[in-house]
């Protein structure tokens, strides 16, 4: 098939603004006859429900959450990004496209990120019109701070918790469509497979959590907000309900999903302390404004630590390896996320690591506060440092941070064009759902961006595009395809239940995610993905004859809900390590062992960037992988969309 | 790491049609480190290998802030630690042998559904009755174009913190919703774009809360001790002169 992105004719700037006067429009009058359906109720799902509401269209909106509110959009707590240039230190709308692209790892689409920084700007004023309360200067003026790959401040911020804040934004313009009679609300009901009608994605088929009831519901197009497969890993900072599920059976429908090996390691998280840990707990990427990342030089310093012998204040300045202040000293302790995650993972990997496991590395503010006074940082991070002590039980204020990186955001998903439809057409992905605007790893404060730009701006409009050429209401629950594919789903549910083996859904699910960190994580080698992929059919296996789920379908029934998103990340995990397998290149999130740079490149001789980091392959892979399904025991097939760079060079990343 | 043996007495109930009961259960080698959903987890993970169906309960985050977690812990919700959700609490906190009574948010207003799990979802209902302003998308003004003083803006986001998790209507004697449409008012209140629509959200909210089945607040302010938010009572002051003025108003034009 081929892969059309669609992106429009003419000068990268004028792009949106073209596409948006060359789109057919739909009357205020026909937009009432039709019908969509969004999967979702994040920043992305919610913005989008609320905004084609008050468009006039009639919208459903489905989570599994008990309120649209709760979705995990909530725990981001950093910031978002916008090009607003409020600082007037050099920000505009191409330098927030460009730091994007770099950002990336020059593997996301140029139209797709020009319009996510141009589109940017509006996302503040429409937030700050809900009253939003983002940080202010004493003049009353919003203020701002800088995040990882930038060296402007255009990040805009609500204490430590952006993404509550703007959730609430978005929920509360939800909650007054809801109230209005435009969007119907479906809490605690999950998406357990999508239908599609002569080839066009129609509706979906759900589950009500509470009562156990499968259910059909039609609609004229359908967009899928359902956020990341970070899970698949187990351990994530993701909610414990994050799942691949919708996207998953969007892609065994016949969704190509793009790029999953781009997976975002969080370089800044909490380290596990043991094996009943059930998730990672994120610190904000603005704590490494303030603090400064460092390991002791020497491994013995490094093992008294982890034996409790000395304690982080015993050791000199002078033994102190401040490494990314050493090896990026431009950018310094705000490098991009995954080369701050890498180079964590080097220090533990010599033998340099801190905490009892040996995977941890200090986030120090002792500086900080001798400098800025201890009321200050209070106030900078009060709420992230309580969260700190409450987990590990130690006072920041007097001990540095012990820091390790965890699973964060994936950077792929469903396969989109420049209108955000799939090639599935009807289905649409916004947000983590989607692919498309951060390349191979996502700079800092650009989630909350990405989200609120797909369901605010760009989705009310290019909907139209689809819908333009529909006869609202064509497809209603009484087509066929329904009962079959709601029979499917009753069978599914059925087979999980009748398994009635020994072991739960959470030792497989941890089973799998240790093998995909293990195999599939920081860094990767051919040996460890052929494994992962022979290891993941065993699992499977075992899976469908030995699961135990107590209780019955027909009401709450937590376990089932579980097995079920389980049983598809086991399945996604396989496509997870083809492409990884497939990509013989290191690039962002994506870091393969045989593929870096080494004393032998003139790359290195000549300073342009320094041994072991990433080495793209832009001859060969400057492509977005999209995979299509296939039957289970044969590997999923490659289709290809050629990234073409008009308005940037691509070039080695440089951070030094 | 020191390992905890307690004993838990945990509320069950089928469903929101049957009647409930206290079911004892021990939980062996509990890590101190772990959090308090995690010994939940453990405890599950051998209910559900000894064949019985395991202890229902909400979660999401696990990180303090979707307010979807809701038990009531030896009688306090989100237990007697301050400013903290049940995710946030961990194991060092108690000690062996303890027991530990763990209850769902209990309030007319919360019916249980499952075990410990309970439907707030009286609260969207209250959101949806004028806790919003009202901007349709893209018809916003540049976002310098309002300046909002530094203090006001504060003011405004000690309300915001709401996480909308319901503790404070099961601390109440009253299962008074207070606290919530409070916090939730005098955050858009405290704003310059929230003074359009004031009085129609503040008696409009206050309107769904009685619909909804919330009690009356005697001021006793056990919201204000149990809410992880540490959100102050004098919110509920700030909706009282609210509400009078709304209606004083609504009564006049």
């Amino acid at each position: 098939m081929n892969l059309d992105s669609k992106v429009p004719k003419g000068p990268l700037a004028d792009k949106w603004k073209s596409h948006k006067m060359d789109s057919k429009l739909i009357n205020p009058a026909n937009k009432r006859k039709f019908k969509i359906i969004v999967v979702g109720s994040g920043l992305a799902g919610g913005s989008a429900a609320a905004t084609l509401s008050e468009l006039g269209y009639q919208v459903d909106c489905f989570c599994y959450q008990d309120s649209p509110r709760r979705a995990h959009s909530i725990a981001a707590q950093g910031g978002i990004n916008a090009a607003k240039n409020y600082q007037n230190d050099g920000d505009s709308v191409h330098r927030l496209f460009y730091d994007t692209i770099k950002g990336g790892d020059f593997r996301s689409r140029e139209a797709n990120v020009h319009r996510l920084a141009e589109v940017s700007t509006e996302i503040i004023d429409q937030c700050v019109a809900q009253g939003v309360p983002f940080a202010r200067e004493y003049g009353g003026l919003l203020d701002n701070r800088s995040f990882g790959g930038a060296q402007v401040k255009r990040t805009f911020y609500a204490r430590g918790q952006t993404g509550q804040q703007l959730l609430i934004g978005c929920y509360q313009a939800l909650e007054k469509e809801i109230a209005k009679g435009g969007v119907t609300m479906h809490p605690r009901t999950e998406m357990l497979d999508l239908v599609v009608v002569d080839g066009q994605a129609k509706g979906i088929v759900v589950r009500n959590l509470v009562t156990g009831k499968v259910s059909s519901h039609a609609a004229d197009a359908v967009i899928l907000a359902t956020g990341g497969y970070g899970n698949v890993f187990y351990l994530s900072t993701n909610a414990m309900g994050c799942n691949v599920m919708a996207a998953f059976r969007a892609h065994k429908r016949g969704a190509y999903m793009a790029n999953p090996c781009y997976t975002q390691i969080h370089p800044t998280c909490i380290p596990v302390s043991g094996d009943y840990q059930s998730k990672l707990t994120l610190m904000s990427e603005s704590l490494r404004n303030d603090g400064r990342i460092w390991v002791p030089k020497s491994k013995e310093d490094a093992a008294a630590i982890r034996e409790g012998k000395k304690s982080a204040t015993d050791i000199p300045e002078d033994e102190r390896d401040y490494y990314l202040e050493r090896k990026y000293p431009s950018f310094g302790n705000l490098c991009p996320r995954d080369i701050a995650s890498r180079a964590a993972k080097e220090c533990c990997d010599e033998g340099r690591g801190v905490a009892s496991t040996g995977l941890g590395v200090f986030l120090d503010f002792a500086d900080a506060i001798a400098r800025d006074g201890e009321d200050a940082i209070r106030a900078r991070y009060g709420n992230l440092f309580q969260m700190y002590e409450k987990i590990s039980g130690d006072d920041p204020y007097t001990q540095p941070m012990q820091i390790y990186p965890a699973v964060h955001y994936t950077m792929g998903g469903l396969w989109v064009d420049y209108n955000l439809m799939s090639n599935l057409p009807g289905l649409h992905v916004l947000g983590e759902a989607n692919f498309s605007d951060h390349g191979a790893n996502r700079l800092g404060a650009s989630a909350l961006m990405q989200g609120l730009a797909d369901g605010y701006f760009v989705i009310p409009s290019t909907i139209a595009v689809y819908l333009a050429k529909q006869t609202p209401g064509s497809v209603t629950t009484d087509h066929p395809e329904f009962k079959k594919t709601e029979n499917t789903v009753k069978d599914r549910l059925k087979s999980l239940m009748e398994i009635k083996g020994n072991k739960s859904v959470d030792t497989f699910h941890r089973e799998l995610g240790l093998l995909i960190w293990d195999k599939c994580g920081m860094a990767r080698d051919k040996e460890g993905l052929q494994h992962a992929l022979k290891r993941i059919p065993e699992i499977r296996q075992e899976f469908w004859t030995n699961l135990r789920i107590p209780g019955s379908a027909n009401g709450l029934n937590v376990e089932l809900e579980k097995a079920g998103r389980v049983a598809d990340f086991i399945d996604f995990a396989e496509v997870l390590c083809h492409d990884a397998l497939n990509r013989e290149e290191s690039c962002g999130g994506h870091f393969r062992s045989e593929h870096q740079f080494t004393e032998a490149d003139t790359e290195v001789q000549d300073g342009t960037t320094q041994a072991g980091e990433a080495k793209r392959h832009d001859d060969q892979y400057q492509y977005v992988a999209a995979w299509e399904h296939t039957e289970p025991g044969t590997p999923p097939i490659l289709h290809k969309e050629e990234l073409i760079y008009e308005e940037v060079q691509p070039s080695i990343r440089s951070y030094k | 790491m020191p390992l905890l043996n307690l004993t838990l007495k945990v509320w069950r109930q089928e469903n929101a049609n049957t009647e409930g009961r206290i079911e004892t259960y021990e939980a062996k080698e509990i890590p101190t480190s772990a959090s308090f959903l995690e010994m939940i987890d453990i405890v599950n993970e051998r209910i559900i290998k000894e064949g019985g169906e395991p202890i229902h309960f909400d979660h999401d985050c696990r990180e303090g802030i979707c307010g979807m977690c809701s038990m009531t812990i030896n009688g306090v919700p989100h237990s007697k630690e301050r400013g903290i959700t049940t995710c946030q609490l961990h194991m060092r906190k108690f000690s062996d042998g303890d027991t530990i009574w763990i209850e769902p948010f209990r309030a007319n207003a919360f019916p249980v559904v499952k075990d410990l799990v309970t439907d707030r979802s009286s609260f969207d209902r209250i959101i949806g009755a004028g806790g919003y302003i009202s901007v349709r998308t893209g018809s916003a003004p540049d976002a310098h174009a309002i300046q909002i003083p530094k203090p006001d803006a504060d003011a405004a986001f000690d309300a915001a913190a709401c996480i909308g998790c319901g503790a404070c209507v099961a601390a109440c004697k009253n299962a008074s919703a207070m606290l919530f449409v409070s916090a939730k008012a005098s955050h858009l209140n405290h704003l310059p774009q929230g003074q359009a629509e004031k009085d129609q959200r503040v008696l409009g909210m206050v309107k769904q809360m009685d619909q909804e089945g919330f009690g009356n607040c005697t001021n006793q302010f056990e919201c204000e001790a149990v809410c992880p938010k540490e959100i102050s009572a004098d919110h509920i002051a700030k909706l009282n002169r609210d509400y009078l003025t709304a209606s004083a108003r609504s009564s006049v034009s």
